[in-house]
């Protein structure tokens, strides 16, 4: 949900960062913490389990810096990726403007993107939103891994729309910015 | 359902930092914030914080609606206020119509009493302001739209492109 607030001159958006669990939603979010410069980034706030595993959600305020008078903030957030989360997914899709889907490329996780797409779908529709409404982009992740899925069929299977797609080294940061940037873009555009 | 895209104009925003301010005042806490349900901070008063504000607001509202939903499994519809207790500092969440959340942040130099108290009347305040700028948002009129306009796309965008770089 976007705020704007004419009197402090501030513009709030909020985009989502989803997928299964383990595909590399906190890794993008650490990388863009890791690469942004000091002044424009909020504390990162992770609740996760001891082992590493979002429990609630990651949340990362950025500072795109004063446009039209208008100083702009992103916040972004990730979603817990395992299936028994699904009412913390739910209370951090609220009001969200633009989402990411991280699929993982591995073809052990064939399924578990399938199954995590169509939770989006569902959780999106409990508030009356469609995925083809949103800025949405998909990011095929660990694509530096041995027996992945081809990006024909990924692309296939996942995003038969042909929205915004981008292959995905999130731990070494390829195609992190791309996939932020074109979900940020959107967003903006959706403002104006 | 959430509002999807929401604005605070002007008049609204002093109208609620007035009651803020007072809340404040008479309950003797330390800060008082408001956020919506997505974590958005609205506005805030009292003693410049020593965090995070935004990640502050995105965790308070974390909270509420987790809170929210335990209520719905006990057969609650929710808890329209709650207290986090703690041996210096304590806090008082109170929910504001559909969507908002007050926060009072306080110490020792006053009691959850007093908090309680001036909350309910705060929240009866800002639930007027509250409903009259969801009406004007309901009829939006050239008075109140002040477009961004593609300069604030094409600008924004450039500072998208040098902010998120490698």
């Amino acid at each position: 949900m976007s705020l704007i607030n004419y009197s402090s001159r501030e513009i709030n958006v909020k985009i989502v960062y989803y997928g299964p669990g383990l595909c590399g939603k906190t890794t993008n979010i650490q990388y863009i913490y890791d690469k942004v410069s000091p002044d424009t980034k909020g504390k990162l706030i992770t609740l996760a389990t001891e082992m590493d595993r979002t429990l609630f959600f990651d949340f990362l305020p950025l500072e795109l810096g004063t446009v039209k008078g208008f100083k702009t903030r992103f916040h972004l957030y990730t979603v817990p990726g395992q299936v028994y989360y699904d009412a913390s997914r739910k209370l951090i899709l609220r009001g969200t403007d633009g989402v990411v889907f991280v699929a993982d490329s591995q073809t052990s996780r064939y399924d578990a993107n399938i199954e995590s797409l169509y939770n989006l779908h569902e959780n999106l529709g409990e508030y009356g939103l469609k995925l083809n409404e949103l800025p949405y982009a998909i990011q095929y992740n660990k694509r530096d891994l041995p027996d992945l899925i081809a990006v024909p069929d990924l692309e296939e299977e996942l995003n038969p729309k042909h929205f915004p797609a981008f292959e995905a080294v999130a731990v070494n940061g390829i195609g992190v910015f791309d996939t932020l940037k074109a979900v940020a873009k959107g967003v903006l555009r959706n403002l104006s | 359902m959430v509002r999807t895209n929401w604005k605070v104009f002007e008049e609204d925003y002093w109208a609620i930092s007035t009651t803020l301010q007072e809340l404040l005042k008479n309950s003797n806490a330390t800060s008082v914030i408001l956020l919506d349900k997505t974590g958005q901070l609205i506005s805030s008063v009292g003693d410049e914080p020593r965090f995070d504000m935004y990640s502050f607001a995105s965790l308070c509202a974390a909270d509420f609606e987790a809170n929210a939903q335990l209520a719905k499994l006990i057969g609650e519809k929710d808890f329209s206020t709650l207290y986090h207790q703690g041996s210096n500092e304590s806090m008082y969440l109170a929910r504001v119509e559909k969507d908002i959340i007050l926060v009072i942040l306080f110490d020792k130099k006053t009691t959850l009493g007093l908090v309680r108290l001036r909350t309910k009347k705060a929240v009866e305040n800002l639930a007027t302001v509250i409903k009259g700028l969801y009406d004007k948002l309901e009829y939006e009129n050239e008075e109140y739209h002040e477009e961004l306009g593609e300069e604030f796309t094409a600008e924004a965008e450039m500072e998208i492109d040098s902010l998120f770089s490698d």
